[in-house]
């Protein structure tokens, strides 16, 4: 066991690593899954269909397919990528595909009063969406895009089949330099448990923000979601 | 959970702030023609014909089901019509000139005809993610805008006005239904309609908050030219605020007239029918 203390140092880099995988493709999933997801609520079924498109292909493609594909395939054909910028991507792009659902799912689950109530108001469509509707979808958001998040963290472990210096990289390095199986991954399951509870606190602080803007005490569902997502902010109010 | 009031409902709004904050002068009148509007087979509306006059405060009545709704959302652009013309002022709202020619209205000409309307609904609609004043000040200043400032202002006459000056801060989660809807009320005046359309504003409150509701629509009625649609089961409040009422029966009018004539001595039986049921509940 001291022998894996004693490699605290290797086990703290490939923990960043892992974190800035996580950081990295989270925000890319983000961002992909805001754009698919608006566009999958327009009116119009040809702008539909590209939500459609993206959400069927990533979420049905493995992750780690991806990744080798980006890391692997295109360089013959003359696309060459960094390792980090591949996972990244390939992470980026499959959980933004469950994001985009998310969103979808969110905006769509807004009263439809509220949408009239804009009308009323002669908002134009952008700010239909900008002001009232997108604002009350991120309540609903918050919940499910931190599963996502945490998944997306879970989901990186594989990144060193693409020569990642992750987390799990570096565990598989102590392990054989070290014996020590039993305690190397009781260490790595510490790391990767506490890297999981700081994600879904930082969740949680956004879900504050979000129930105070909507003018409610924090929900009880909140707190359910979290206790299904393994976090400790189970407190009994 | 709703808040509930401790304390009455507040009083009647202060004539002069309603006075003041109403805006005056060119309310224009509504004109429905040959209007047709179904949903699937279901023929809400058979080619109807009525008209308002400018600043004529009307009142549908009608069983539920008869269309009364469908008529202020075919207004508010809420639904789409099938047939027909509706006309505000000298516009058609559902339809534009193009080359001389009656084409279906583009976002553009709906976005200028929602100009001159405004409407309450029943459930109040108040955006959750704002507070009171940001619900009373996103719409000016976004679609017409006003500065921030001179929203605000327009803002606090209007709460002064509904009596709800103090809530200003306050979150629509924690206001009554009463107050919600008082609220509502500033929100659409505070685009400065010309036109205002009223759903069984006071049906969804609690008994004990209708009063203070109405009588501050008694207020604007008083206090302003608007042209008002109102749809009320409630007579007291429509003999008051009304010039004329509409009964409706299957998309169609029944019968029209003043407020006491159709409630005293309604001449069509269909008519007679429905203010007893509505009487009896
Ligand atoms: N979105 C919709 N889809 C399908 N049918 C609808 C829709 N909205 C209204 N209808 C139908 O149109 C008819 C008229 O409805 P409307 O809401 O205008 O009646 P109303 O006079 O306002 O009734 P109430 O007094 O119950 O409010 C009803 O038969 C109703 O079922
Ligand atoms: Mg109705």
């Amino acid at each position: 066991m001291s022998d894996v203390l004693d490699s605290y140092q290797l086990l703290l880099k490939g923990a960043w690593v892992t974190v800035q995988l996580t950081l990295y493709g989270s925000a890319l999933a983000l961002v992909l899954a805001l754009v698919f997801g608006l566009v999958g609520t327009s009116r119009l079924r040809a702008v539909r269909a590209l939500n459609r498109v993206y959400v069927e292909f990533f979420r049905g493609t493995a992750t780690l397919v991806l990744m080798y594909w980006f890391f692997y395939s295109l360089p013959l054909i003359g696309l060459r990528f960094t390792p980090m910028f591949a996972a990244v991507l390939a992470l980026g792009l499959n959980v933004g595909a469950y994001g985009a659902e998310v969103v979808r799912g969110s905006v769509n689950a807004v009263p439809r009063a509220q949408y009239e109530a804009t009308v009323a108001l002669n908002f134009t469509p952008l700010q239909r969406m900008r002001r009232v509707l997108l604002p009350q979808a991120v309540a609903l958001m918050l919940p499910p895009f931190g599963n996502l998040l945490i998944e997306l963290m879970k989901g990186s472990a594989v990144v060193s089949l693409i020569t990642i210096s992750d987390l799990m990289f570096r565990a598989k390095q102590i392990q054989a330099s070290t014996g020590e199986t039993l305690w190397t991954y009781v260490a790595i399951l510490v790391i990767y448990f506490v890297i999981a509870q700081v994600l879904q606190l930082a969740v949680r602080l956004a879900e504050r923000r979000v129930d105070r803007m909507l003018g409610r005490a924090p929900s009880r569902e909140a707190s359910l979601s979290t206790i299904a997502a393994g976090a400790p902010g189970a407190e009994v109010r | 959970m709703p808040p509930t009031d401790t304390t009455p409902d507040a009083p009647s709004p202060k004539k002069e702030a309603a006075a003041a904050v109403l805006p005056r002068g060119g309310a224009p009148g509504i004109r429905f023609e040959k209007v047709v509007k179904r949903f699937g087979s279901n023929v809400v509306l058979r080619e109807l014909d009525f008209s308002v006059a400018p600043g004529e405060r009307v009142t549908l009545i009608g069983p539920s089901g008869s269309g009364k709704t469908t008529i202020l959302r075919l207004l508010m652009t809420l639904e789409k019509l099938d047939d027909g013309l509706i006309w505000v002022g000298d516009d058609t709202l559902w339809h534009m000139e193009k080359g001389g020619k009656r084409v279906p209205a583009n976002q553009r000409h709906l976005h200028e005809m929602r100009k001159r309307i405004g409407m309450v609904f029943q459930q109040f609609n108040l955006f959750p993610n704002m507070n009171v004043l940001r619900n009373l000040t996103e719409g000016p200043v976004r679609v017409l805008g006003l500065s921030r400032d001179e929203a605000v202002e327009r803002a606090r006459g209007l709460l002064d006005m509904v009596g709800l000056a103090d809530k200003i801060d306050a979150h629509p989660s924690q206001l009554s239904g009463g107050q919600q809807q008082r609220v509502a009320i500033a929100r659409a005046l505070a685009m400065e309609p010309r036109v205002l359309l009223l759903d069984e504003v006071t049906s969804a409150l609690d008994p004990e908050l209708v009063v203070g509701v109405q009588d501050l629509l008694r207020d604007i009625a008083r206090e302003s030219d608007l042209t008002m649609l109102c749809v009320t089961h409630e007579m007291g409040f429509a003999k008051d605020i009304s010039d004329r009422v509409l009964m409706f029966d299957q998309g169609q009018i029944v019968e029209e007239g003043p407020p006491d004539r159709i409630f005293g001595e309604p001449s069509e039986q269909r008519t007679r029918d429905f203010l007893q049921a509505v009487l009896a509940s």
